[in-house]
């Protein structure tokens, strides 16, 4: 018998209990980017100041929201009042917040960020509602909506909030059914590739042998992008009930999660929701009462970013070193175990409850032809307002950019899309709509949702030096054109940056790029050399300039670049002299400073000192001259 | 003054309580992985010793179990140090001059990146991500993540920790 309205009532009633608290609800946001910016000193603060003034409220831990540039975030909610939230709180802010607040009744209008209800609430007057903050203005939130509202740990929040209503909804239909749902929704893969995800599944579902497995894709190797970890972390209980959908749908009897060991906190977020579900019957024999049986197990993994791949993850979950294997097979066919086995990325599996519960005609709303839904990204390096953000598919780069991340510190340069696999777009790509073949045309991918924005200061062939360094030494080593290839590469590009390389080489590089790309075995080869391919097509004149002139416009290789004092500025404070780590620079107090060259070690710390030092004159220059060789 | 350290863990565990850790699992070969990072977890590397009780539990070969241990980057072999300093080469990081953060604290302490102090009181690590790109460039010392880190304050953060 099917207890889920049951189960749904009660947890309902709960939530109103929380919503209708007669006591003031605090939540902060404490997922893993919020606690590294200080929330659990904060979490303490509060708990100690409520303590002290010996008010009741309640304090709710939450999940990431976004913008990560405000963090830590702390929101307060009297009863009866919208909730309003506080950026970048220090333990003493956050304290003094609270007395006033909670005390007085003074919502400090002067430290608060946004509001979350209504305009017209005499307590938030002149406070914007925080969805019509810039950031967030343009953003639609599906796969986040929970993200920050609920209590990750609090299997009640997520079923109050039509939690696990989806699956209910995928319970009482056909497996086929499911499959012609999502295929009509159009939903491809989040992972990057963009593979229709129903196709996929008709094919495991069709597939002989049993039992069959799905496989949650939590590796994230890739530096710079954290949307999986924050969902997990701030919605757990989304993504698994996603992965009991994808199980039903494709007749699995069993789950896994394939996650990177580093991910502490989600992963201990993951086993209290797997426990919770068990308690609720959500897991186990006969899934709410139906005769669905599913179980779910945790896959450590070792972080490398091969295991992002389907073949290589497989392998690594048998235990066995993570190494691609030729395809086909595919995984849908014989994959775990030699079982057909479906791998969905995090965000895939996050999107499904959604799906399921609103329809495919709702779910079409979003995004553009043949890009449907929405897509997380972790929007990263120099832009103004770096967090995690969810878009539309179809939304121009520049709206990215420019209005949800609100411009580059400096001049933009480019932006990375797809992390060390996808490509470097530079100012004329801005207009590109972020859709799967459009980004592929570009020469980038659309990735899993890294993307990072760099401005002036940053060398496009350093950059590539960056990836290809990445990519090398994540390369399993099992296929030559990427072993060899990448290290050859890595090779020609630090020649290039040292200034050691010849004109000829750009076209070597192209060649090598060109080959590898084309003759390695999986997805990592296959798209390592997108980076220098993107940026010596968008910034050939850099290229140029690193192997004719030994010239690093952006002054960021090393080698090219030369530090110097200038005697017209230098007050002679002596600041450089204490924090040279080699003694490079001599001068006597009051006098202008020489850096001696020879001893220079390029390590940035005089320019730091005299540049933010309040004595200094802001005198240490670093700069890449031009030179003919 | 600090308080003293407190030891990572593994350094003075006595004796090392396999039996313990292997009985959360069922002994298949796909647990092996886990096994490792537990492993790892308790004694903060993984030792001959450790690979030679992992062979027995799970009936595998040395060769195949440290084949698997050293694909991975996470796993290493020799014992950390004390002080765990990790700076974050994500892009992020890297764009914002993590790059400048690790040759320097490479300079400070003598070693290279992978290597602990002789002393075994600091240990140098580069990790991919740290998942807090908004905070770049940052530097870790054991739990404590320092955001948007100078190179003008490696030294002090060093002394703070201790």
């Amino acid at each position: 018998m099917n207890n889920f309205p049951a189960i749904q009532a009660a947890a309902r009633q709960q939530w109103a209990r929380l919503e209708a608290s007669p006591v003031p609800v605090i939540y902060v946001g404490a997922a893993t980017c919020g606690l590294a910016a200080g929330a659990g000193d904060v979490l303490h603060a509060i708990r100690q100041t409520l303590t002290e003034r010996q008010v009741e409220a309640r304090v709710v831990p939450v999940g990431c929201i976004g913008p990560c540039y405000l963090e830590p975030l702390m929101d307060v909610r009297l009863p009866n009042h919208p909730r309003i939230t506080y950026a970048n709180v220090d333990p003493a802010r956050a304290r003094r917040i609270l007395e006033r607040l909670l005390l007085h009744g003074d919502p400090s209008p002067d430290l608060a960020f946004a509001h979350f209800g209504a305009n017209g609430d005499p307590l938030t007057a002149g406070l914007p509602r925080f969805f019509d903050t810039p950031m967030l203005r343009h953003q639609v939130r599906l796969v986040l909506r929970n993200c920050g509202f609920i209590d990750p740990e609090d299997i009640e929040h997520y079923l109050a909030n039509e939690g696990y209503a989806g699956l209910n909804q995928a319970l009482g239909m056909t497996p086929e059914d499911v499959i012609g749902l999502v295929k009509e929704a159009g939903l491809r893969g989040r992972g990057g590739a963009g593979f229709p995800t129903w196709r996929k599944w008709q094919i495991c579902r069709g597939a002989a042998g049993t039992p069959k497995y799905v496989i949650c894709n939590c590796s994230e190797g890739d530096p710079g992008a954290f949307m999986n970890r924050a969902l997990i972390e701030g919605d757990p209980h989304a993504v698994l009930e996603g992965l009991l959908i994808a199980g039903f749908a494709i007749g699995a009897s069993h789950g896994y999660i394939y996650i990177n060991s580093d991910y502490h906190l989600a992963i201990a977020r993951l086993r209290t929701a797997i426990a919770q579900m068990t308690a609720h019957g959500l897991l186990g024999e006969g899934v709410l009462g139906t005769d669905f049986s599913f179980g779910i197990t945790l896959k450590e993994g070792g972080g490398a970013f091969v295991c992002g791949e389907e073949t290589a993850l497989i392998a690594s979950c048998e235990g066995r070193r993570g190494m691609p294997r030729s395809r086909p097979p595919f995984p849908a066919i014989a994959g775990l175990n030699g079982r057909p086995t479906i791998i969905n990325n995090v965000e895939t599996l996050g999107t499904l409850p959604h799906l399921l519960r609103n329809g495919a005609a709702w779910y079409r709303q979003f995004g553009v032809e043949g890009n449907y839904g929405t897509k997380t990204f972790s929007l990263v390096g120099k832009v103004r307002r770096p967090g995690l953000i969810e878009v539309p598919l179809g939304i121009r780069l520049r709206q990215i950019v420019f209005d949800i991340g609100g411009g580059s510190w400096k001049r933009f340069k480019a932006v990375q899309t797809g992390g060390p696999s996808g490509g470097c777009l530079s100012e004329e790509f801005l207009d590109l709509p972020v859709a799967y073949e459009a980004m592929a045309e570009a020469g980038s991918i659309m990735g899993s949702g890294g993307m990072i924005v760099v401005d002036e200061d940053t060398c496009a062939v350093d950059l590539a030096l960056y990836f290809l360094r990445f990519t090398q030494a994540e390369s399993c080593g099992k296929c030559s054109p990427c072993r060899v290839g990448t290290w050859h590469m890595v090779r020609l590009l630090e020649d290039l940056a040292a200034g050691r390389a010849q004109p000829e080489d750009l076209a070597k590089l192209q060649n090598l790029a060109e080959t590898v790309k084309r003759a390695s075995l999986c997805g990592l080869g296959q798209t390592a050399p997108n980076p220098v391919l993107t940026t010596l097509r968008h910034f050939r004149t850099e290229y140029l300039q690193h192997a004719k002139e030994r010239h690093c416009a952006a002054a960021a290789c090393k080698e090219l670049v030369e530090y110097r004092i200038d005697p017209a500025r230098c007050n002679g404070c002596q600041r450089c002299i204490e924090v040279c780590p080699t003694h490079a620079i001599a001068g006597a107090r009051s006098e202008a400073h020489r850096i001696d060259l020879a001893l220079c070690i390029k390590c940035k710390a005089c320019y730091e000192v005299c540049r933010y030092d309040q004595l200094a004159g802001n005198a240490v220059i670093f700069e890449s001259r031009r030179s003919q060789q | 003054m600090n308080p003293p350290d407190t030891p990572t863990a593994g350094a003075g565990t006595d004796p090392p309580d396999y039996q313990e850790l292997f009985r959360q699992f069922k002994g298949q070969e796909g647990e092996l992985i886990s096994i490792l990072v537990r492993v790892q977890e308790t004694f903060g590397y993984i030792s001959e010793e450790s690979v030679r009780q992992i062979s027995q539990f799970l009936r595998l070969s040395e060769n195949q179990i440290f084949g698997v241990a050293s694909f991975f980057s996470k796993f290493r072999f020799d014992e950390p140090g004390r002080k765990s300093i990790k700076v974050c080469m994500g892009t992020a990081c890297h764009v914002h001059g993590g790059g400048f953060l690790s040759d320097t604290l490479g300079w400070q302490l003598g070693i290279t990146v992978g290597q602990s102090t002789k002393d075994k009181r600091f240990d140098f690590q580069r990790v991919n991500c740290l998942g807090c790109c908004a905070l770049a460039p940052v530097v870790q010392i054991n739990e404590k993540i320092h955001a948007r880190t100078m190179v003008t304050q490696l030294k002090e953060i060093l002394q703070n920790r201790e």
